[in-house]
């Protein structure tokens, strides 16, 4: 597992930074040199909603190399409240629950390590809105 | 210790997993009797770091302030997923804290979180710092079949410290700290469980610390249990918090918001942490909380809060009550591939 | 620049090949495409190889197959696009030879996952993905293939057992075909109760990714009747993250590219005989027919029925699904295929009076996409 590959994505897997077209105003994440739409090559910085709904999602039961304790996990595609879409797990729900349209919010968990002795990574996945009182 | 500058708590956070072991699934494999209902289990993607960032941004929301505005971040746990690496860095990373700001890990067993609380305070008093957090949060192992198997449990709660104005939920009259070198209750570096001393963990351990300091404390304050609306100790099972709190004269009225160890178990770090965030989830304006944590190898931190009015104000982040409340159950077998007993 | 056509063909069955490496492989079907061709030796060979590097951690295989064929000194090298490698090494060899470069090329591709374990080996099918934000979800590519079935099925109120036929159908044609992997049939009912890959997506909807190794010869055309011409070949990419997409129901690249070859080609949809799909699961190969404008969107499955007679046959050996899918030599299996059926050597799974052909090949989810049509002179 590559140490600085990690590292370089470090801030826009925790904080859900995306980048924004300053010329065109379109959003994206991941972050962009240059925009697809306008094909401008200034780009700022976006903080990206931390809350969306589901769109589609799938139950992963095959998993890949590193993720196999994880299994099965559910992996959804989710529309943040700006409109920008993000590929995320959902955690803190059975497979069963999932439904289209569902409010989500972010949550910081660890994805996969290397190991016992190599890095842990950790990024964002998402779960269902805690919903809070007011006091 | 008073410090030179008024100093207060200027938002808080607390998180717990929603996996929940019912005492009585351990009881069914090994015997025993609970002594919780049950108690509060991490999933496999989560640990003390997660638990901590969860804590801290509920608090940096509470605050209202700017996370570039944090001086120091302190993360206080004995669960540390890397023995070396502080979690405090990577809370500070993932709530934009970074880069100018101190951080680092503190161990102190279950007092941790309030060893942190006693750094915070006084960098903010001198003026060092303006804000500081200090967080408290554990995924902590038991030894299956040992008695403490039954309560230790996953949590933490995190509280950023500011200068004492109008943003303050409850300002810190005075703290006192109490420690000796007492080995009730320990881990030796390459160990995955603890060992503990059974029942020399009760008097010259828990309450020795705790009366200690919470002597100290109101002595040095001139306060009596009387003064005092609600009080929080250290949680390691429903009987030792109730025992103590009556030997210095409190009633279970006083205890009883912050008592929460038989629905979530013992969080070792985030024990006292999230009994006071209970506490001051219910708290008036003009209540006065003691706070006495507990951390093995022995000491105890003991704070005087008294609560301001924005405490009661409004709110969107999620009451410990409602963690509490946001819970599934798994089995025994679940439990010990959760908690990393058992490995593929 | 000039016609060219295809000389000639070899492959392997696709299969666990535990006895055979990755230039065995290669090998057989070259020398096989050679022989077929009239012997003479390619003066550039193509090699598509998508997991080499990964697995075998083998590179620069140009080099070793050229030398293993005996052919050291020969230019080669190594073409890389997921799936769709096959079908683009192809087009850059139909390339040279229509440029007058060389008149005759060795174009072959190779796969040899049976070395990987099954965790790697879902590694290494999301490879084509973007590793840091789509691979890192732990999604696998049949999970994406979920993704998109669950939102076809809700978008055009389409039932999973009529997306699940074309699983049946392409075991039916695979019973008679000697390089399938699976050659047997399979009823719905066994398919939609297998378990779940990645739900919604039944494990025997997805195609079997298995070893094996295809090539062909190109030439120049002779302008005699009977050659397998190359009509026309176009390429498409798309965006690489699905959450970019605005409808992830439908592929742009293959909208793009099958347009573009049917242009190239001068023909309509109405003309083509048979048509090689990419169906790296039964929705993939759905969606397909609708992109290349088979079928109007959503209606896909109408396809299946054998409804209306301009519809053309699909995969007439089974598909990525029953002949199997050995990745980086897939697009070259499905050449060989549309070449053996315009020859009339296809056998039991001979589709009488077939004059065109076209293959789709995809690279990725559909983020690139070629087109190769092939017509018999």
């Amino acid at each position: 597992m590559s140490v600085p590959r990690y590292w370089r994505e470090i801030k826009y897997r925790y904080r859900l930074i995306g980048e924004r077209c300053i010329r065109c105003g379109s959003l994206y994440y991941p972050r962009r040199a240059i925009c697809p739409r306008c094909g401008s090559r200034e780009l700022e910085e976006y903080q990206l909603r931390d809350r969306g709904r589901v769109i589609s999602w799938t139950v992963i039961r095959n998993p890949p190399k590193d993720y196999e304790k994880f299994a099965p996990y559910v992996v959804a595609l989710v529309e943040l409240d700006d409109g920008v879409r993000i590929l995320t797990q959902l955690v803190d729900i059975e497979p069963e629950e999932v439904k289209a349209g569902m409010r989500v919010e972010a949550t910081f968990r660890r994805i996969r390590e290397d190991g016992t002795s190599g890095i842990i990574e950790y990024g964002y996945k998402f779960r269902p809105r805690i919903e809070s009182e007011k006091k | 210790m008073r410090p030179s500058n008024p100093v207060g708590i200027v938002g808080y956070g607390a998180y717990i997993p929603m996996w929940r072991l019912r005492t009585s699934e351990i009881c069914r494999v090994w015997g025993g009797e609970p002594p919780i209902e049950e108690k509060a289990v991490s999933a496999l993607d989560e640990d003390a770091v997660t638990i901590a960032v969860e804590c801290a941004r509920y608090a940096l929301r509470r605050a209202g302030i700017n996370p570039k505005e944090l001086g120091a971040i302190y993360v206080g746990t004995e669960s540390k997923p890397y023995a070396v690496k502080p979690c405090g860095t990577i809370v500070a990373e993932a709530i934009g804290a970074t880069p100018e700001l101190a951080a680092a890990d503190y161990e102190f067993a279950c007092k941790a979180g309030t060893e942190a609380f006693q750094t915070c305070i006084a960098l903010v008093s001198s003026g060092m710092v303006k804000y500081a957090m200090a967080i408290g949060a554990d995924t902590a192992q038991g030894r299956p079949a040992d008695p403490l198997e039954y309560t230790v449990a996953c949590g933490g709660a995190a509280f950023i410290f500011g200068p004492r104005s109008e943003k303050t939920l409850a300002y810190l009259e005075g703290s006192y700290s109490y420690v000796t070198d007492t080995p009730d209750f320990w881990r030796r570096a390459s160990e995955f469980y603890p060992r503990h001393g059974g029942r020399f963990t009760g008097e010259p351990a828990y309450f020795r610390h705790i009366i200690g300091a919470a002597k100290g404390l109101m002595a040095e304050l001139g306060y009596g249990p009387s003064d005092f609306k609600y009080a929080v100790f250290h949680q390691p099972n429903v009987k030792f918090p109730v025992r103590v709190a009556r030997m210095l004269g409190f009633g279970m009225d006083a205890i009883k918001p912050g008592l929460i160890v038989q629905y979530v178990g013992n969080t070792y770090a985030g024990s006292t942490p999230l009994g006071l965030a209970a506490t001051l989830d219910q708290a008036r304006c003009g209540d006065r909380i003691l706070v006495v944590s507990y951390g093995s190898g022995a000491g105890s931190d003991a704070f005087s809060f008294l609560v301001e009015d924005r405490a009661e104000g409004p709110t969107q982040d999620p009451p410990v009550s409602l963690f509490i409340g946001r819970k599934r159950y798994i089995d025994y077998s679940t439990y010990i591939k959760l908690r990393g007993k058992i490995l593929r | 620049m000039r016609r060219v056509s295809i000389t000639g063909v070899g492959l392997t069955q696709v299969s666990e090949h535990w006895e055979r490496s990755l230039t065995d492989l290669f090998v057989e079907a070259a020398a096989k495409a050679i022989d077929d061709a009239g012997g003479e030796d390619p003066e550039a060979i193509y090699v598509s190889s998508s997991g080499a590097p990964f697995i075998q951690r083998q590179l620069n295989l140009g080099a070793m197959v050229a030398d293993a064929l005996g052919m050291a000194g020969t230019p080669a090298l190594t073409v890389e696009a997921g799936a769709a490698g096959g079908a683009i090494a192809l087009q850059e060899g139909v390339r040279a030879v229509a440029s007058g470069l060389y008149d005759c090329v060795l174009v072959g591709g190779v796969e040899k996952a049976s070395d990987a374990s099954p965790e790697e080996i879902a590694g290494f099918l999301s490879m084509p993905e973007d590793q840091e934000y789509t691979a890192y979800t732990g999604i696998t590519n049949f999970g994406l293939n979920a993704l998109i079935y669950r939102q076809y099925l809700e978008r055009f109120g389409v039932r999973q057992e009529e997306i699940a036929m074309l699983a049946v159908r392409c075991h039916e044609h695979a019973e008679g075909c000697p390089h399938a992997m699976y050659p047997f049939k399979l009823s719905l009912e066994r398919i939609l109760s297998s378990p779940f890959e990645a739900d919604p997506i039944h494990v025997l909807e997805c195609s079997g990714i298995g070893d094996g190794a295809a090539a062909v010869v190109i030439q120049p055309s002779r302008g005699e009747g009977g050659e397998v011409e190359v009509a026309a070949y176009s390429t498409s990419t798309d965006r690489v993250h699905l959450t970019e997409r605005p409808d992830i129901t439908t592929f742009e690249a293959v909208k793009r590219a099958s347009d573009r070859a049917l242009r190239m080609a001068g023909i309509s949809r109405r003309d083509v005989d048979l048509v090689e799909l990419h169906d790296e699961t039964t929705i993939t190969g759905i969606i397909s027919l609708e992109d290349m404008g088979f079928a109007e969107r959503g209606k896909g499955t109408s396809l299946l029925a054998g409804e209306g007679i301009e519809a053309p046959q699909i995969n007439t050996f089974g598909g990525l699904k029953a002949r199997g899918n050995p990745v980086g030599a897939t697009g070259l299996y499905q050449v060989v295929e549309v070449t053996m059926q315009l020859r009339g050597e296809a056998g039991r799974c001979q589709v009488d009076g077939a004059e065109i052909g076209l293959a789709e090949s995809l690279g990725g989810l559909g983020s690139t996409c070629a087109i190769t049509i092939l017509r018999r002179s």
